[in-house]
């Protein structure tokens, strides 16, 4: 409470004297001014200047490397170097078991480890042909949508630090140290999390999770409407996001971008709705869409996204069924430790699946999932062994990144800050 | 199976290979100097609309008989229809396919990686580079089932070469044309560019 008074008294652009939200209507800034009106001013010395822009740089979100060439404080070429980060994960799963791949699922895109561990594990069972149970089809919902709010929680934090609101940074952290704490009580980790395995989860949710997922459902609305009241209509930021690095609907579908990045531009692609997995046809929820693909509408649609997930978590917390968490296939699943240790069947089982492995019929399966950054692809391919012959990441963030210098060209070197903040990348995930 | 490979065949004849069905998914094969045309006219025949590109990659098996593969999966987003699209290359031959990127300019950096992973030349491509390597990176093509797991250079080897590179190795040639960053370089940094020695090592020769 205390600090909408202050708000108040200090009359935040945004509001009125009667302290009523004015509202500025979407498209009020000048939008898609060209960028070669901007390059060519004219009576200033053609000396272009080149300027290195980290790896260690906080507003490049990890490690990425930007060689500008500016004329003046115009970006005339980005040039991003990637790479600093490469691990080799996809070569690594070529040497390893499915279910071991998983905890480098992680690692990829760190900001929402368990939704890439769902990922993976769709993709393991589409080609080994496993149904998994109920229970587990609506644990795995509920493992997407909390990365996807821990994700866009960091993405808001950090892109209004970078466009210099500092206070929502706070707040947003702090919503996403409470689902790590779900999280850690779930699976034990708060970041590398490995909570799937092929045909079913690490373990099932312990006591007091619901009650806890239950009362942050309840609570998270209320940060995101002191999130949307500081920032939605507050001049400085629609200031510095209306009108920047746009992109439209047919150069988003030409530069293959996805997720928030597509439908900020007014493709109306969700692969939930549209290619649907885990059940999401069945839940209700909308698919946010953007109008002008600029900075601005692409935090409108991830601002709006964590409103849906929040009720894909209430309806998923009603409907969580009784039952087994994992399929029940002795072959597929590892027995519990007690009779691993006292059984004589379960032993050899534990045995030949620690030993040997699950092997995967010889085919192939592409499995796309409506992760945060995008849509992000697990592609396996088997040749009948235990470990597939090529394990290929759809990297979201990756792909998005590639459209930068495209969006970035023409503007300012701090609009570059933003739109780069806009992309959404993750390091890890960009370059494996 | 997806309707789409028997419309590519009552088109193009003989270049298109066998069609299969892995898990759901329909995988037509389709000749290399065919694919431009095959996957311009997904593109833009209007019952097709194949307009999105999901991924390019590369496969290559355990088996040492079997070609690789470069792997093009293409979207429909209005009807919300997969198709993979591959084109066989013999490992001893040539690596040569055609680049996308005229009709996609997303293809851009997933050629990039292919390349740099695989060592496939994707002809036409724009800025043909390493993506995740370095540029100077001189061990091969780290996803080739010949490369070892941990790279061919000892870790020793791999630290004197970092520690013996070039600074002006960290830009591209392009980068460094800027007219006023070359007005900064040093003179020994000048020479080395005039020679064209960027990126070599101290030690070797």
């Amino acid at each position: 409470m205390t600090k909408r008074t202050i708000e108040l008294d200090l009359a935040t652009p945004g509001v009125d004297a009667q302290g009523h939200p004015t509202r500025v209507p979407l498209g009020v800034a000048e939008r898609g001014s060209t960028p070669e009106s901007l390059a060519e001013e004219p009576g200033l010395a053609s000396e272009h200047m080149l300027l290195n822009l980290g790896p260690q740089h906080p507003a490049t979100h990890g490690v990425l490397r930007l060689v500008v060439e500016l004329d003046g404080e115009t970006v005339v070429r980005v040039i991003p170097h990637v790479g600093y980060l490469h691990s080799g994960f996809e070569k690594l799963g070529e040497y390893r078991h499915y279910n071991q791949i998983i905890p480098l699922t992680d690692r990829t895109d760190y900001l929402s480890p368990m939704a890439n561990n769902v990922g993976f594990a769709l993709a393991a069972e589409k080609l080994m042909g496993i149904e998994i149970t109920p229970r587990c089809t609506v644990l795995r919902v509920i493992a997407c949508e909390m990365s996807r709010i821990i994700s866009h929680m960091v993405w808001l934090g950090t892109t209004s630090i970078d466009i210099g609101a500092f206070t929502p940074f706070l707040w947003t952290f702090q919503e996403r140290e409470r689902i790590y704490n779900l999280q850690e009580l779930w699976t034990g980790a708060r970041l590398t999390t490995s909570v799937t395995r092929v045909g079913g989860m690490m373990a099932d949710i312990p006591d007091g999770f619901i009650e806890g997922l239950r009362h942050f459902t309840r609570t998270f609305p209320k940060t995101l409407d002191e999130v949307d009241r500081v920032l939605t209509r507050n001049s400085v930021w629609v200031g510095r996001t209306q009108g920047v690095g746009p992109l439209t609907a047919a150069e988003a579908i030409n530069h293959s971008l996805s997720g928030p990045m597509l439908r900020a531009s007014g493709v109306p692609y969700d692969v939930r709705k549209d290619n649907p997995y885990l059940g999401y046809e069945t839940y209700d929820f909308d698919v946010v869409v953007g109008e002008h693909g600029d900075v601005y509408d692409r935090y409108l649609v991830r601002f709006e996204e964590c409103r849906q997930s929040n009720r894909i978590l209430e309806q998923a917390i009603e409907r969580l069924p009784d039952g087994p968490v994992n399929v029940d296939n002795p072959r597929l699943i590892l027995p519990p430790k007690s009779r691993a240790m006292n059984d004589m069947e379960a032993m050899i089982y534990h045995f030949k699946q620690v030993m040997e492995g699950v092997k995967a019929p010889v085919g192939e399966a592409y499995v796309g999932i409506e992760n945060p950054k995008g849509e992000l692809g697990n592609y396996l391919v088997s040749d009948g062994t235990a470990k597939p012959v090529r394990w290929r990441i759809r990297p979201p963030s990756f792909i998005n990144l590639s459209a930068l210098p495209k969006m970035a060209e023409g503007h300012l070197l701090s609009d570059l800050i933003a739109i780069n903040a806009s992309v959404d990348i993750v390091m890890g995930e960009v370059d494996r | 199976m997806n309707p789409s490979v028997d419309a590519l065949r009552a088109t193009f004849g003989s270049a298109i290979g066998r069609a299969l069905e892995s898990c759901g998914d329909t995988i037509v094969y389709v000749r290399r100097d065919a694919l431009l045309q095959v996957l311009a006219w997904l593109r833009d025949t209007p019952d097709q609309r194949y307009d999105y590109l999901v991924d390019i990659t590369a496969v290559e098996y355990r088996d040492r008989e079997r070609p690789l593969e470069v792997v093009y999966s293409v979207r429909s987003l209005e009807r919300r229809v997969d198709l993979r699209v591959k084109v066989e290359l013999d490992a001893e031959a040539d690596l040569v396919v055609d680049s996308v990127v005229p009709l996609w300019r997303g293809a851009d950096w997933l050629e990039r990686e292919t390349f740099d992973m695989f060592g496939i030349t994707f002809r036409g491509h724009p800025d043909l580079r390493r993506i995740l390597m370095w540029e100077t990176y001189a061990e091969g093509y780290p996803l080739r089932k010949d490369f070892p797991l941990r790279g061919r250079f000892s870790r020793a080897e791999q630290v004197r070469q970092a520690l013996a590179a070039n600074p002006e190795a960290h830009y591209s040639m392009e980068e460094l044309s800027i007219a006023e960053a070359y007005g900064e370089l040093s003179p020994e940094m000048k020479e080395r560019l005039r020679r064209g020695e960027r990126g070599k090592l101290a030690g070797s020769e």
